[in-house]
């Protein structure tokens, strides 16, 4: 396997694989000005959202997490900050300040929407120029954080696109890479399975403590057994029939040797090489876009049926196995494992198929989510606002 | 990776003919439907992929890719078995050959 690859080196030593600028809105109220300053200066980048206004208590800690997360991602370059007002939004300058990459704040109060694009808008032009000068550089394989996830599984997901992504992370986690899966809800029914791959007894607790609060909320909430949710439609369409099936489709995704060496909270990074549980939504946007904000730069999505998810900054790989898909979704799959299903390939093949796409997609080759233009940015609510 | 020519190119030498339906392992009480257009009354060739052997099953039913098809008989209340884990219980009869889907089982959770 190859173990280089090129990225680029941000000013606190982590390393990423995109180079942008993005233009990131605190609230609901200013995407208009980020967008506008986004269509201003080419090569930037807006990441609107409807949320930032009257969230309070964990809820309100979560949004900023993720936006600062999202600033900090060393596949940003640089980042321009905008808000309705000016101490929400310093909150996440002053964050994403102390990674050393470039960031501003403009808030719109006192301005008026015209006044604070003008301003953001040099800003932003500055940032962009410095940030297009930026050349990469050979990194070792270790140094790249690859999370994972899949959507609108079906049978083909278990059987095959998702064990290939469980043979890569088990060579990625030999390599000492940063890896990162969880979708709580996903692993009802096979819950004792991940109990068992924690690496100790504390991990082991704090994996179960995430997973009974997600199943506690699934009981305060639900109105039936989630037959309309959770397998979606999509994945019934695909053949598959209950929760269990699903979720033992889904934990094939983290291989058959890694350990976990921690249990994270919604909000929280990894603090060093091996493979994370993150407590997590299901849903693949919330998913991808809670890891990015973590600070992972690749993303392997197995699907069944044909997920077509993107996020703006953190390259997404599509991976499927069933040939139905791969016909008839051709532009949105990035690797084609079907092969496993005809017995064409082995799954050792495969994986290594896939960690070659990883490798061109760090170096620099946008996926097809990427040039589809899917930039899917969805925050998780815990609860309403006040 | 496609463009790339790197994914799912036949290997002569370890050549096998391809399934029509793939189990995860000995055990199941179902396999999975890997082709499409398939029709009540035809014998299928399965793979049992952890021990690497051939089973064949006559489906009852069309079967669409992906879908289920039992390779036991099964009654009511009886659960059924894949990856080597109970992934729910039966609650209509299901012969074997049969699709096994929402219609048949059930979620013991939630």
């Amino acid at each position: 396997m190859q173990t280089k690859f090129l990225g680029y080196r941000r000013e606190n030593g982590r390393v990423g694989v995109r180079n942008h600028v993005i233009i990131l809105p605190l609230d609901d109220l200013s995407n208009a000005a980020c967008e506008a300053v986004a269509n201003n200066i080419k090569g930037t980048m807006a990441i609107p959202h409807p949320y930032g206004r009257l969230q309070f208590g964990k809820d309100l800690d979560l949004h900023f997490a993720t936006l600062i997360g999202t600033g900090c991602n060393p596949n940003v370059a640089a980042v321009v900050v905008i808000g309705i007002e000016p101490v929400w939004t310093n909150r996440i300058v002053d964050a994403i300040a102390k990674t050393g990459k470039p960031v501003a704040g403009f808030a719109i109060e006192k301005n008026g929407d015209l006044n604070t694009i003008c301003a953001a808008s040099r800003k932003a032009k500055e940032f962009v120029q410095w940030a297009s000068e930026k050349q990469r550089e050979e990194c070792d394989l270790k140094e790249l954080w690859v999370s994972t996830k899949c959507g609108e599984s079906d049978t083909t997901s278990g059987l095959a696109a998702n064990p290939t992504v469980g043979n890569a992370f088990d060579k990625l986690e030999e390599a000492g890479c940063t890896l990162v899966f969880g979708e709580t809800t996903e692993i009802t029914g096979g819950e004792n399975l991940v109990a068992d791959r924690c690496a100790t007894p504390e991990v082991r607790k704090q994996f179960q403590f995430f997973f009974d609060r997600y199943a506690k909320l699934v009981d305060d909430h639900k109105v039936d057994d989630l037959c309309d949710s959770q397998p979606t439609k999509g994945n019934i369409e695909g053949g598959l029939t209950t929760i269990e099936e699903k979720a033992l489709g889904n934990i094939q995704k983290i291989g058959k040797k890694c350990k976990i060496i921690g249990a994270l909270d919604k909000d929280e990074a990894p603090t060093g090489p091996g493979l994370w549980f993150i407590d997590s939504s299901s849903a693949a946007a919330e998913f991808v876009t809670l890891v990015a904000a973590a600070g992972f730069v690749v993303h392997f999505f197995p699907t069944g049926q044909g997920n077509i998810i993107g996020n703006p900054i953190l390259p997404v790989i599509k991976l499927g196995a069933n040939p139905r898909t791969v016909r008839t979704m051709s532009e949105h799959i990035d690797v084609d494992v079907s092969g496993l299903l005809r017995r064409e390939v082995n799954l050792d093949q495969a994986g290594d198929n896939l960690l070659d796409c990883m490798f061109h997609t760090a170096n620099g080759r946008l996926t097809s989510a990427e040039a589809l233009g899917h930039r899917e940015f969805v925050l998780t609510r815990l609860y309403e606002s006040a | 990776m496609k463009g790339q020519s790197v994914a799912t190119k036949p290997d002569a030498k370890s050549a096998h003919q391809a399934p029509q339906f793939l189990v995860h392992e000995d055990g199941d009480s179902v396999g999975v439907i890997v082709v499409e257009g398939i029709q009540t009354g035809q014998d299928l060739a399965g793979w049992v992929m952890a021990e690497d052997r051939t089973i064949k099953v006559k489906v009852l039913n069309d079967i669409p890719i992906g879908h289920k098809v039992a390779l036991k008989d099964f009654a009511v209340g009886d659960s059924i078995i894949k990856y080597g884990v109970n992934i729910g219980k039966v609650v209509a009869p299901i012969k074997k050959g049969e699709h096994v889907h929402v219609h048949n089982l059930k979620t013991r959770r939630w």
